[in-house]
């Protein structure tokens, strides 16, 4: 048809019954819109962002939990910590890289270091990261390398490496896991922006949980108390970040409650719940221990699926970007 | 305006700007009509109604610009006393002549003159579309006329006036058009209050306007309007057409019409104009007022210019190698004769009929009946693969492997890839550079005659045939340049221009032009274009480096005037009206006429000159007549002569339509040219039954997205890009009342074809409540066709073939049709689904369309008793004739 | 016409702090909606010249049937148009001040086509706005702080470009500007928007859509100049009973420092498909931050936790 509008019209919607209760603090929605089209460009970002999410988030949780082992003794702790960590940051380098429009280009990221773009902020903690979670999990090979030669200088020197390594990647580790939440909520994304006092915690919650998760399956149940404690604190913390910006954010909030999002995000607390009662039950048994890793793992993914789509969400519905902004527009002109 | 003709545009948005009030009157609501303040939905093919009402208004509240009016026009003109009206005759004047469906003009003539009326009935005036020829100046009639200035007398122009335009009331209006009452007056009011001294108001119409059987009419009917409020020949005045391509003025000034010859020379009539003598004589008219006396110099000039050393006086010029007519061989007339196979080649040279033009399938089929036929143009469009690629190849009525027409295509250069003058609406011409060279085997217009008359020639060269003298003996022999020969464009216009022969100096003014061969003038109204040899139309100086009317930019013809008849910027006395409208005066001190233009009018001819009794020509034009080129030096509200379809405009309705005529019994236009042809069924109109087949009326016309038939926009992909596909708007009410979804297909059908379209539901259309009844309208663009980047179905195919009488426009901006929700039949099913369409409508072989209805009762077919009741009709003439004198 | 010695302050790449401010006297648009007429000239010019300078844009076949359209990476113009009943304190011709976006529900034709019921009486009191939409070259770009690359930045016109040797298509930008302007090029990867004709401006060129501008809807020159000529025209229009005249992007204390390019509209901008109180996201951040560090602390403080606190 015509590129210029066929016909004129202005939307006049009103907002769904769902939800109510004490979160609508927004009146009625009663907007307008250029054909009910977006105003915003939703992210071009495909699944492999959504999915870095949980690989960071993991191969942080990951590396705190190695350091951990390593410092307190516990090898099956610090050797599945190190390992999934290498695995995980190599998989968020790769989600990150075919993401790119131009993967060719990525090293870009390096031409410049600006505090005002999380991403560039997140590029360099992953350079950070990055090679002190491969030379931890490298020192892990230790055993295999031969006694002479240039692989036995290896076999000399890379345990001192790895533990300080070790040391280096699970200090950055807090940061990788929750600068992403303000690489999501530095954007004009309604939900995701609105969402940034939480996201932080959700994604530094989700990320120790999905650490744990991998104490709990990689470890016998001997060592893997520190990863139950890990696993109940994450769970804590994610919970309460998602409950609030399931919640706190008004109109804001319905895109995290309703269709896909929704639903992966109530998955996540079911199955995040499901992993902590497992972890704690299930002490002595190193099936249900390992069930609940997986749940705990499983969460994570479906949390951090669920943010990133309940996001997207919010900058497909013009109704997400106008209420709220109309709001605080009238609300400025009334001196409010 | 804003559609059509955005860069245009600016300028009204420039007076609004300032405080202008902007009107738009448009059966759809447009981009214009976005940014007017009043928006007025009118009836398609109503506007002589509205203008009407207009006239009816300055007329009952005595708003005209009375000194104007009376010094300028012919207002005070007596007419015949055998003159009747349409009032007298319900919609006819005097003199019809139904069995050629003509005028006899001769009781329409001032008093007094009855016996110098040169159309007489025959119809043979419609066929060669005299009316053209008049576009630089009115029909002859004798100069001295008689008058009452006091505009008492019943038979005075004024009277005649007021008595024909009593019926436009503003109910009237309303009833016609469906213009509410206040709305009407408010555009009428505003109209008519830029008028007098201090203000004047200029009438801008796009070409839309001339495609109706009335289209002459309605630009009449703005005429008598501005002349009556004084708005010709002053600043800020007149009427202006917007082309619809870039130098259309150009093209009827050095015309690409089958009647005219350059600078409006009618084309000789193989009948009439036997001699060289018989048809100057034909142009001047010994004893009439004006410039055109001079025509035998113009006329001997241009065969001069044409065959050089071989025109002679003693051969009268090559008059005998000049083509004659002999009918009407307009390009309607000669489709249709393609179809019956008179024709065997064709030429076509920047056109596309395929889509452009009204009645698309008999346009395919007739150029699917040559043996040959040359398209030039940027593009491959659609007239150029209709053979292999047409809905009549869909339906089986072309098979390419038979189709008998042998199609060249050949490039052609756009108009940045070669040089030459375009002439805009106010006859500026202005040069354009070449900018690049065109691409591939692409050539100019020029290259492209010059090397086909130069080989043509060379091919003759040893003809022994008179035959081919005309050929041989023309003066070609224009100087090349470049890797092609480009003949020089200058080396054109400077002949356009005219030079004395024998020492090759250009000429400077028409005056100079001489009837005993001593000049040659390619076309004697831009005479003056390359006055002193320097190319005037390339003038580019700034604005700021020049008063307002800016006249060293380009070149005006005649004779670098921007503005024509500018003697009437000052009263009769010859003083500037009012300070604010000051133009063109007299001045007593120097004795010659001055101002910020040139004045058109004779230099040193005081305003107080009156010509001795007896004179002619200039010499017979008085200090005070304003309007030089009239042969009685005045503006005529009245025409005596030169339009075939009346006197003065009359509300027809258009050929087709759903609804009765509401202001005469005569339905629509008794002089219209109708072409009775198996391939031309016109859809049935009031009185004539079964109207209701086709009961919607549709009207068509441009987005600013595409140009015309849209060869050169759904070629170019950021132009086809803005509008896809071809689509129908309707209005909300229609799509109900005919099951039509937004964005879902619908098909519309006429007589003659059926197209589908995507649906648009708006309320930028909306019915109308007229005459007691809701009329819905359709409104599509005419953009597409079967080639291009974007295509769809083309909206003139919908159309029929009926022609203005005057110029032999085709009436292509309202129809009657039929809209049905889904997509058209395919194949075979499509022709059916016309057929049972005529049929229903009764639309037979054997079917004759009702030209005379006066009388006639709506919605019977009444065709049988027109006639007698047309005759009562003349008895009745004579008595109104009678009881006026 | 701008000169590139003009004294303006120049941002180079990878200087995209985030309280890069517009240089005063940059340079700008403002698209006086109140005089488009719809043509569309600016689309065409600016792909024009964008195709003649890059020889690749132009959309494929198969993507022609968009409708309404939008500013895309390949459309850095696009005009809206939005039919609807024209305000009550207009049509009465009296100066009441705006009433804001009217209740009355237009409507999207569908299985129930709109119209109101009384046919033509009263259809005219119906208006048609068009407006030619832009890159808003904010004084607060978020497009640009958010650059991971330095791709983005200001340039000596004060305007915000993209370089499209150094962009890598991370489509950061994407989501972060306020208005939804800057795009992805499918199959290209990178992301495009208005340049505000940098290399026109470089040359002492008018960008090449106000050049073909008809009506003079969308002008260019110095933002501090435009300004005022925006305001006088509001002016105008309000005195010629036009109440819901008002100016868009025009004010620098707005959230994102104000527009280079800003806009006279006729209704409230939403009905343009305009966020009616755009906020440069980066303008949080710096909370945005200290929210993460705390979850930061959070994360390893429960971490320390898990290992040191625990019996087993």
């Amino acid at each position: 048809m015509s590129t210029h509008p066929p016909v004129g019209e202005r939307f006049r919607r009103f907002r769904s019954g769902r939800g109510g209760g004490e979160q609508l603090t927004v009146p009625p929605a009663e907007f307008t819109s250029y054909y009910g089209r977006p105003i915003l460009k939703p992210p071009v970002w495909k699944w492999d962002i959504a999915a870095y999410l949980f690989t960071g988030g993991l191969a942080a949780g990951s590396s705190l939990l190695a350091a951990g082992g390593q410092l307190t003794g516990r090898p099956a702790l610090r050797r599945a910590g190190r390992v999934t960590a290498l695995a995980a940051v190599a998989t968020s380098a790769y989600f990150l890289v075919n993401d790119l429009g131009r993967p060719a280009r990525f090293h870009h990221m390096l031409r410049v270091a600006k505090p005002t773009s999380p991403m560039s902020v997140g590029t360099w903690i992953l350079t950070v990261f990055g090679p002190a979670a491969g030379v931890a999990a490298a020192a892990e090979a230790v055993a295999w390398l031969p006694e002479r030669g240039v692989l036995g200088l290896g076999r000399r020197l890379l345990p001192g490496a790895g533990r300080a390594a070790g040391l280096v990647a699970a200090a950055t580790a807090p940061a990788l896991a929750t600068y992403t939440g303000v690489l999501l909520a530095d954007t004009a994304v309604p939900s995701w922006h609105e969402a940034y006092p939480e996201l932080p915690a959700v994604f530094a919650g989700s990320a120790l949980a999905s650490g744990a998760g991998v104490g709990l399956l990689a470890a016998p149940c001997a060592q893997a108390g520190p990863a139950r404690r890990m696993a109940v604190a994450g769970a804590a913390l994610e919970l309460w970040g998602v409950h609030r910006v399931e919640t706190r954010l008004g109109l804001l909030s319905e895109p995290y409650r309703t269709g896909v999002p929704g639903r992966l995000l109530r998955a996540g607390r079911s199955l995040t719940a499901a992993g902590v009662v497992g972890a704690l039950v299930g002490r002595r048994s190193r099936l249900l221990s390992g069930l609940s890793g997986a749940a705990l793992l499983a969460a994570s993914v479906a949390t951090r699926f669920g943010i990133f789509h309940g996001g997207v969400a919010s900058a497909r519905d013009p109704k997400y970007t106008v209420v709220p902004q109309r709001e605080r527009f009238e609300r400025r002109a009334t001196g409010g | 305006m804003a559609e059509a003709h955005p860069v245009g545009f600016q300028w009204v948005m420039e007076a609004k700007r300032r405080g202008a009030k902007v009107f738009h009157v448009d059966p759809r609501f447009t981009r214009t009509s976005a940014v007017a303040d009043t928006y007025l939905p009118i009836r398609a093919g109503t506007d002589i109604a509205l203008l009407g009402g207009v006239v009816r208004y300055i007329l009952e509240n005595e708003l005209d610009f009375r000194e104007y009016v009376l010094a300028y026009t012919n207002a005070a003109t007596i007419v015949s006393e055998q003159f009747a009206d349409t009032e007298d005759l319900d919609g006819l004047f005097s003199g019809y002549r139904p069995e050629t469906g003509s005028y006899d003009t001769s009781s329409w003539q001032y008093a007094g003159h009855e016996d110098h009326a040169e159309i007489t009935g025959t119809g043979k005036e419609r066929d060669s579309a005299a009316g053209l020829r008049h576009e630089s100046h009115g029909m002859p009639v004798p100069g001295q006329t008689a008058r009452d200035e006091t505009l008492r007398h019943p038979r005075c122009v004024y009277q005649i006036l007021r008595r024909h335009f009593a019926r436009y009331t503003p109910e009237m209006v309303e009833r016609v058009c469906g213009i509410p009452q206040e709305k009407f007056l408010e555009l009428a009011r505003a109209w008519t209050h830029n008028s007098g001294r201090e203000r004047t108001g200029a009438l801008v119409y796009s070409v839309g306007w001339t495609q109706h059987t009335v289209g002459v009419q309605y630009i009449r009917t703005g005429a008598i309007i501005q002349t009556l409020l004084g708005n010709m020949g002053r600043p800020g005045g007149g009427i202006l057409a917007l082309r619809g391509h870039a130098s259309i003025q150009g093209s009827t000034d050095i015309p690409t019409l089958y009647n005219l010859l350059p600078g409006y020379l009618p084309m000789p009539h193989h009948a009439d104009h036997e001699t060289f003598d018989d048809w100057v004589d034909s142009i001047r008219h010994r004893g009439q007022k004006g410039f055109w006396d001079d025509s035998r110099a113009y006329a001997a000039s241009l065969l001069k210019a044409y065959w050089g050393d071989a025109a002679r006086p003693d051969n009268d010029f090559c008059y005998g190698y000049l083509p004659r007519m002999t009918g009407d061989h307009g390009t309607y007339q000669q489709v249709l004769n393609m179809i019956d196979g008179k024709v065997k080649g064709y030429f076509l040279l920047g056109q596309n009929p395929a889509v452009g033009s009204a009645h698309g399938r008999a346009q395919r089929l007739g150029m699917a009946n040559l043996d040959w036929l040359v398209v030039r143009d940027l593009f491959l469009i659609e007239s150029a693969t209709f053979w292999k690629n047409s809905p009549e190849v869909a339906t089986g009525e072309i098979t390419p492997e038979q189709c008998r027409t042998e199609v060249f295509f050949l490039p052609a250069a756009s108009h940045v890839e070669k040089e030459g003058t375009f002439t805009q609406t106010q006859r500026l011409l202005q040069w354009r550079e070449k900018a690049v060279d065109p691409p591939g085997d692409a050539r100019s217009e020029l290259w492209f005659f010059y090397h086909l008359g130069r080989r043509l020639r060379e091919k003759l060269a040893t003809s022994p045939h008179p035959r081919d003298r005309a050929l041989l003996d023309l003066a070609w022999d224009y100087p090349t340049h470049g890797p092609h020969a480009e003949p020089s464009a200058e080396a054109v216009l400077r002949e356009i221009n005219g030079y004395e022969v024998a020492t090759g100096r250009p000429l400077s003014a028409f005056t100079q032009a001489r009837d005993d061969g001593s000049t040659a003038i390619g076309c004697w109204i831009y005479t003056g274009v390359y006055a002193d040899g320097v190319n005037q139309a390339a003038r580019r100086r700034p604005r700021h480096e020049q008063d307002w009317v800016a006249a060293q930019w380009g070149w005006a013809w005649p004779a670098n005037r921007r503005i024509l008849y500018n003697r009437a910027s000052a009263d009769p006395q010859g003083r500037p009206w009012s300070e604010r409208k000051k133009y063109v005066w007299w001045d007593p001190d120097a004795g010659e006429w001055t101002g910020y233009d040139v004045p058109d009018f004779e230099r040193t001819k005081p305003p107080t000159y009156r010509p001795p009794q007896g004179a002619s020509g200039v010499a017979a034009l008085a200090g005070d007549d304003a309007f030089i080129m009239q042969s009685d030096g005045k503006a005529w509200l009245y025409a005596p002569s030169g339009v075939l379809d009346g006197p003065l405009p009359t509300h027809y309705e258009p050929a087709e339509s759903p609804m009765r005529n509401p202001v005469y019994g005569q339905q629509a236009n008794p002089t219209r040219k109708v072409y009775e042809h198996p391939v031309n069924p016109i859809n049935p109109s009031p009185p004539e039954a079964h109207s209701g087949v086709f009961p919607y009326v549709f009207t068509v016309s441009r987005l600013t997205e595409h140009h015309t038939a849209g060869g050169m926009s759904r070629t170019v992909r950021p132009l086809a890009e803005l509008q896809p596909e071809m689509f129908v708007e309707v209005s909300p009410e229609l799509a109900a009342e005919a099951g039509l979804a937004h964005l879902g297909w619908a098909h519309l059908v006429s007589g003659r074809a059926v197209i589908e379209a995507r649906v648009l539901v708006t309320e930028r259309l909306t019915p109308l409540r007229v005459d007691g009844r809701i009329i819905h309208q359709l409104w599509l663009p005419y953009h597409f066709g079967t080639e291009g980047l974007v295509t769809g179905d083309s909206a003139n195919d919908l159309f029929g073939i009926t022609l203005d009488p005057n110029v032999l426009i085709q009436e292509s901006k309202v129809g009657t049709c039929d809209v049905r929700p889904g997509r058209r039949p395919t194949g075979a099913a499509l022709l059916d689904l016309v057929a049972d369409y005529r049929r229903r409508a009764g639309m037979t072989p054997q079917r004759r369309i009702p030209i005379v209805t006066t009388g006639a009762a709506g919605g019977h077919d009444a065709a049988d008793s027109t006639d007698e009741r047309f005759r009562a009709g003349v008895g009745r003439r004579s008595r109104a004739g009678g009881g006026n004198a | 016409m701008p000169d590139a010695n003009s004294g303006l302050r120049a941002a180079g790449p990878g200087a995209g702090r985030r309280l890069d401010r517009r240089p005063t006297q940059g340079w700008a648009f403002f698209t006086d909606t109140s005089v488009c007429i719809g043509c569309k000239a600016c689309e065409v010019a600016c792909k024009e010249w964008e195709r003649r300078a890059r020889l690749r844009v132009g959309p494929a076949r198969h993507v022609l049937r968009t409708t309404p359209g939008a500013l895309t990476a390949n459309s850095w113009r696009h005009v809206a148009f939005v039919e609807q009943p024209r305000p009550a304190a207009d049509a009465a011709g009296s100066a009441a001040p705006a009433a804001g976006p009217g209740p009355q529900f237009l409507g999207m034709p569908g299985a129930q086509p709109p119209g109101r019921g009384t046919g033509a009486a009263g259809r005219s009191d119906f208006r048609w706005l068009m407006m030619s939409d832009v890159c808003k070259h904010c004084t607060h770009a978020a497009c640009l702080d958010v650059c991971p690359t330095g791709s983005l930045f200001r340039t000596e016109f004060g305007t915000v470009v993209v370089q499209e040797d150094i962009c890598n298509g991370c489509g950061y930008c994407i989501p972060a500007c306020p208005y939804g302007v800057i795009d992805q090029r499918r199959g290209d990867g990178r992301a495009w928007k208005c340049t505000l004709c940098y290399d026109r401006l470089g040359a002492g060129l008018t960008p090449a859509c106000a050049q073909a501008c008809p009506t003079g809807s969308i002008q260019y020159g110095p933002l501090d100049e435009l300004r005022e000529r925006a305001a006088e025209r509001v002016a105008t229009l309000h005195e010629r009973g036009v109440p819901e005249a008002r100016l868009y992007g025009h004010d620098p204390t707005d959230g994102v420092g104000g527009d280079g390019a800003f806009f006279l509209l006729l209704d409230a901008p939403e009905v343009y498909g305009l966020p009616p109180d755009p906020v440069v996201t980066t303008r949080d951040l710096p909370r945005m931050w200290r929210r993460a560090g705390l979850a930061a602390l959070a994360m390893a403080a429960a971490a320390v936790a898990a290992f040191v606190g625990g019996s087993s």
